[in-house]
């Protein structure tokens, strides 16, 4: 059973650093514009700028 | 993709005239020390392409600092260095790219509150993290019961879960707990009672069980149950964010400011609000009036189709009385301001609309009719088991509040909380797809009961433009010469002219004499095209129905040019379907008998009425509401209004009336009349598979509500159930996207 004490963090601080990560996202706006978001990939020089509005 | 273009040529001579404003320096904001920043609501978005070109156009210029146009809300925001006047400027820059922008009204921007979706976002990840955690450590409990897990490791699976779950709960139940506190406290109950009571009490029931050593805990349950419900509140918040954005994005489009003429005989830009009666106010052509009033000086042509239903440019000179909402025509002219707030006839056709608005408020939703007796039916469930094993058992109490919390968590609902949202979202998205703005959440549901279809002429069943009708009778000499003096001009027949005759090169020295028509000189010979009396043609016979140019040669009247308001090429096919799906459609219009019969005809609808008053068309809908009958009002102008409100749903072209649109449930674009028929299919099968998954839930509870009762129900058992009903429904809901059985595609 020793595993368990390795496996078990090990899987919820993957799981924290998803939540971090979507938490960030949503922070940064990256939600605030989906279909814009869509479309910029075909935009062939993406400016360096990713502020949001 | 969604893709909604607001274009500017789909809206044709009826759109909403320029922004004018110098005012626009007013909305800069000002940022930082020396900068400013303007919010814009750009028109005609629709690419890639599109986005790349503002950007780029605009960060080229030396005082920008930054520019981005969010292609979902069709916003651009733009930062520079600088005063706030800068801002013409780069309002100049957009709309030399054929772009229409319009500034944002900051009390607007600042309603627009993105905060609530973002914090319920923020609770659906919290949630979905715990669900996925405690999940994967309830597997290994269960499959433990089968095999050989000591009761330790099970305990602390246990409290591992519950210290992932109980902060998770406690961080993204707040949506539900706060509406319950609100409703108990209000002394009612809702439905997110009995979903606050059931995560509460299966969290702490787990907990108590996992202090003692128990073999179930339920904190799979709760958590899971909470994530299902947060996806169902998001996306009823994005469905109704969206139909408020374009309502919003509508009533951007007004004009806000008008060209005042100052004492000092300079001129200024005034907010239409600010309008005082007595002050000057110049119109220029294709501008809507503002305010009522009395022309001052200059002639004009008035399109007063939006006002009162009558296709017919009239002719307005001195004196003359014009109405806001108008359109004025081909001349500038300066106005003295009459009537404002509450005399004008706007502002009486308001006071119509919310008379009209009354009847409205009784409809209640699917959702809210079943909610209303589903609370209590799942209280009193709850409440009988607890009580039952209490009395018949010898379980003691802890046992009995198991099972009640089981039947609490069984009965989740979910098909309500979540299903009913994705019908929506799903619904809308495909309405946007074909040009169909959704302005109210439960404009879908009334749209299912529709029996009958009322329509309005002028602008709705027509495109509300003049089109060219005996180019048959005219030569071709005289075709090549109406063409050339037509490209001298803006007027809406002059353009209906080029459309039939094709463009051409306009003569040397032609001119546009306002109230009259162009003259110009061809092979030597001097033409003019223009008002009958104008050309010497004041003896002759009209040409047809509609409005007429003459053509002229040296004073010698040659040809009439005649024109009528051309009817939407889809129309008669629309209502041919709509009368062959049994609904019965009705044509009611403020213009003359003789046109609305002619145009009845052609299109096919029999049953119609004329020269009907706003508030005749109200009467008339109230007489068909009181046969029983649920009316679909399709109407585009002020004078539609009232009826649009009093109607059980409606529907309005992108080219209405302000006042129009924002009374109309949906509002379409485009030049077509088959989004009405789209828009009912939908409705209909939306609300198909609203009630379905309904049925759906119903089903499901008749059948596992008793196990729950009886105490069957184990924590795995709870878990499996739910979820798959959830995903039962969530699938259901998404067969409309596929929708080809609406036969209208």
């Amino acid at each position: 059973m020793n595993i368990l004490a390795i496996l078990i963090p090990v899987a919820l601080l993957l799981g924290a650093v998803g939540l971090a990560a979507f938490i960030w996202s949503i922070r940064t706006g990256q939600y605030d514009d989906l279909d814009g978001a869509a479309r910029r990939i075909l935009i062939d020089d993406d400016p360096v700028d990713r502020s949001s509005d | 993709m969604v893709e909604v273009a607001l274009n500017s040529q789909a809206h044709g001579p009826n759109r909403v005239g320029p922004v004018l404003s110098s005012d626009l320096a007013l909305r800069a904001i000002p940022v930082g020390v020396d900068e400013h920043a303007l919010n814009l609501l750009v028109e005609g978005v629709h690419c890639a392409n599109c986005i790349a070109r503002i950007e780029r156009t605009l960060r080229a210029r030396d005082d920008v600092t930054e520019a981005r146009v969010n292609f979902s809300t069709r916003r651009l925001y733009v930062r520079w260095h600088g005063v706030a006047d800068v801002a013409r400027g780069i309002v100049d820059s957009v709309e030399a790219l054929g772009y229409g922008a319009i500034p944002f009204d900051p009390d607007i921007l600042a309603s627009q509150g993105s905060a609530e979706s973002t914090a319920l976002l923020r609770a659906m990840g919290v949630a979905g993290f715990a669900a996925a955690n405690v999940m994967l450590l309830s597997i290994s409990v269960w499959a433990g019961l089968w095999s050989d897990m000591d009761a330790t490791t099970r305990d602390f699976l246990h409290w591992l879960s519950g210290l992932i779950a109980l902060p998770a709960i406690a961080y993204s139940g707040r949506p539900f707990f706060r509406s319950a506190l609100a409703a108990l406290r209000g002394g009612h109950t809702n439905m997110d009672v009995p979903i606050s009571l059931a995560v509460i009490l299966a969290a702490t029931v787990s907990l108590v069980e996992t202090i003692g050593g128990g073999v179930h805990a339920y904190f799979d349950a709760s958590v899971t149950l909470l994530f299902f419900l947060l996806v169902g509140r998001y996306l009823d918040l994005r469905a109704r964010a969206e139909a408020r954005r374009s309502a919003e994005r509508l009533l951007l489009l007004r004009a806000t400011s008008a060209l005042v003429e100052t004492g000092d005989g300079s001129l200024a830009y005034v907010a239409v609000d600010d309008l005082a009666p007595g002050m000057t106010v110049r119109v220029a052509p294709g501008e809507r009036f503002p305010v009522d009033g009395e022309i001052l000086r200059g002639t004009t042509d008035i399109d007063a189709s939006l006002v009162t239903g009558e296709s017919q440019p009239q002719g307005a000179g001195g004196g003359d009385t014009v109405f806001a909402g108008t359109m004025n025509l081909n001349a500038p002219v300066a106005i003295c301001v009459g009537r404002t707030g509450e005399d004008t006839l706007l502002a009486e056709i308001v006071r119509l609309i919310e008379d009209a608005e009354q009847g409205r408020a009784r409809f209640v939703r699917i959702a809210d009719r079943v909610a209303r007796w589903y609370a209590p039916a799942v209280h009193i469930l709850a409440a009988a088991t607890f009580a039952g094993w209490v009395v018949f058992s010898v379980a003691g109490w802890q046992v009995a509040l198991l099972h009640a919390v089981a039947v609490l968590i069984i009965t989740c609902p979910c098909a309500l909380g979540l299903a009913v949202p994705v019908v929506q979202v799903v619904a809308s998205g495909r309405l946007l797809k074909r040009g169909i703005l959704l302005r109210s959440g439960d404009a879908l549901e009334r749209l299912a009961g529709i029996d009958t279809i009322v329509f309005d002429k002028t602008g709705t069943l027509t495109a509300g433009r003049a089109v060219l009708t005996n180019g048959d009778e005219i030569s071709q000499t005289h075709r090549r010469v109406a063409a050339r003096l037509a490209a001298a001009s803006q007027h809406p027949l002059s353009r209906a002219v080029q459309a039939a005759f094709g463009t051409a090169q306009p003569p040397e020295d032609a001119r546009e004499i306002s109230g009259c028509g162009v003259t110009g000189t061809i092979d030597g010979v001097s033409w003019r095209m223009g008002r009958r009396d104008w050309c010497g043609a004041a003896q002759l016979p009209a040409k047809g129905t509609g409005s007429e140019l003459w053509l002229s040669r040296d004073g010698n009247p040659l040809a009439g040019i005649a024109f009528d308001d051309a009817v939407r090429p889809d129309a008669a096919r629309t209502v041919d379907a709509l009368l062959a799906r049994g609904y019965q459609v009705e044509l009611l219009s403020g213009d003359r008998t003789e046109v609305v019969n002619r145009v009845g005809e052609a299109i096919g609808i029999n049953q119609r009425r004329g020269g009907v008053s706003p508030t005749g068309k109200v009467a008339r809908l109230r007489e068909l509401e009181a046969a029983g009958r649920h009316v679909l009002m399709v109407g585009d102008g002020l004078n539609d209004a009232p009826a649009l409100a009093a109607a059980h749903a409606s529907m309005s072209p992108a080219s209405a009336a302000d006042v129009s649109q924002v009374q109309a449930d949906l509002v379409f674009q485009g030049d077509r009349l088959e989004p009405v028929a789209v828009a009912l299919a939908v409705g209909r099968q939306a609300n198909r598979l609203t009630k379905q998954n309904v049925a759906l839930a119903i089903i499901y509870n008749i059948i596992a509500v008793p196990f729950a009762m009886a105490g069957f129900v184990t924590p795995l058992v709870a878990a499996v159930a739910m979820s798959s009903s959830s995903l039962l429904v969530t699938a259901n809901a998404l067969r409309l996207k596929r929708g080809s059985s609406d036969g209208t595609t």
